[in-house]
């Protein structure tokens, strides 16, 4: 996995020095599409797209080798005109669902996506109870109570 | 009563929740780090789509010493046969090549050079031994992307018939690596 490491470091270092200066690692403008309307498209769906040498960047902003092929890809289908769809499709087909920067919603990943809605119902019911519970006064004693009369009765 | 604020043992959990949790997140790390070391864990073995699947349409061209091949080829083939992508700049692979050289007694491999000039590719292998019965080479990694490859070593056990019935996104030395390798080359001879 050297050459992985290896990426990732260089990406690594990249990023940490040339954050920001650089907003997008395409290498090279000759990457890009002619047309503008597509080429934004192409970033749009290639953001959506997990390198899978860098695993948390999209292959936009991954300088590394396979991230830049893929862009090549991505490019290539737009310019035939498919549409982001068909492009993701062609993706996951080949890399699974872990191409995906955001996984979709399936049996599996359920509970994650339903993990927010989760953790706000169960810090409402947490908050519910603990504010039910609020202390109760202890009764009082037969000494207080006497001197309770006795601040009452100086009044 | 309520002046004095929570009571202790409340105290006492809201001290002990964050250190818990920084205890479970810290365990699952090293869960995974010692992982890593043994094997057990690849963050890089990412895709399962391509096993039970016929082999992706392609061709590689004859890479020195030996000669390419597509899908057709693989399609044809009679007994299993391990496809092994690889690389001159990839040190993993040079760690594999003894596995590799003593692999092919009993299982024809194929390679596959992945992004790499020609001229080092067959440096490579005149260097570290060649233990492909063929040899193509997908210089622009195209050839890699329709078989889901994301890095160099990658392997797949192809069935006759041209179905992918194993995929390894690691090198071969890794004995859980060819553990899982034999017991599935053990399905398809059965």
């Amino acid at each position: 996995m050297f050459q992985r490491g290896r990426h990732a470091s260089v990406a690594l270092a990249a990023m940490l020095f040339l954050a920001p200066v650089l907003a997008s690692a395409v290498d090279d403008p000759s990457e890009m599409l002619p047309d503008p309307k597509q080429e934004a498209q192409a970033e749009a769906i290639g953001s959506q797209l997990r390198c899978l040498v860098c695993q948390n960047e999209s292959i936009e902003d991954s300088s590394a080798g396979l991230a830049r092929d893929l862009r090549k890809v991505v490019r290539e289908h737009v310019a035939k005109g498919e549409s982001q769809q068909q492009v993701i499709a062609w993706m996951v087909s080949r890399y699974g669902d872990f191409i995906r920067l955001s996984p979709p919603v399936t049996v599996a990943t359920l509970l994650l996506w339903g993990m927010p809605a989760l953790a706000l119902l169960a810090g409402i019911i947490g908050a519910v109870v603990i504010f039910r519970k609020k202390p109760q006064a202890a009764p009082l004693t037969d000494e207080e109570r006497a001197r309770l009369e006795e601040l009452s009765r100086e009044r | 009563m309520s002046a004095e604020g929570p009571s202790l043992a409340r105290r006492r959990v809201m001290m002990a929740l964050p250190l818990a949790g920084a205890g479970v997140v810290g365990a699952a790390f090293w869960g995974m780090l010692s992982g890593m070391q043994k094997g057990s864990f690849n963050p890089h073995d990412i895709n399962a789509p391509s096993t039970g699947r016929p082999v992706p349409d392609f061709a590689v061209t004859d890479q020195t010493p030996g000669v390419g091949f597509s899908s057709h080829d693989l399609q044809a083939i009679t007994t299993p046969v391990l496809i092994n992508f690889f690389a001159s700049w990839c040190i993993p692979c040079i760690a594999e090549m003894p596995q590799l050289l003593k692999l092919r007694d009993r299982l024809p491999i194929w390679g596959i050079a992945y992004k790499d000039k020609p001229d080092n590719a067959a440096g490579f292998l005149r260097h570290a031994g060649n233990p492909y019965a063929r040899i193509g080479s997908d210089f622009e990694g195209r050839v890699a992307i329709d078989w889901g490859v994301s890095g160099v070593p990658e392997s797949f056990l192809i069935a006759p018939g041209g179905k992918i019935v194993w995929h390894g996104a690691a090198g071969l030395n890794n004995d859980e690596v060819q553990n899982a390798l034999d017991a599935a080359l053990g399905q398809t001879k059965r």
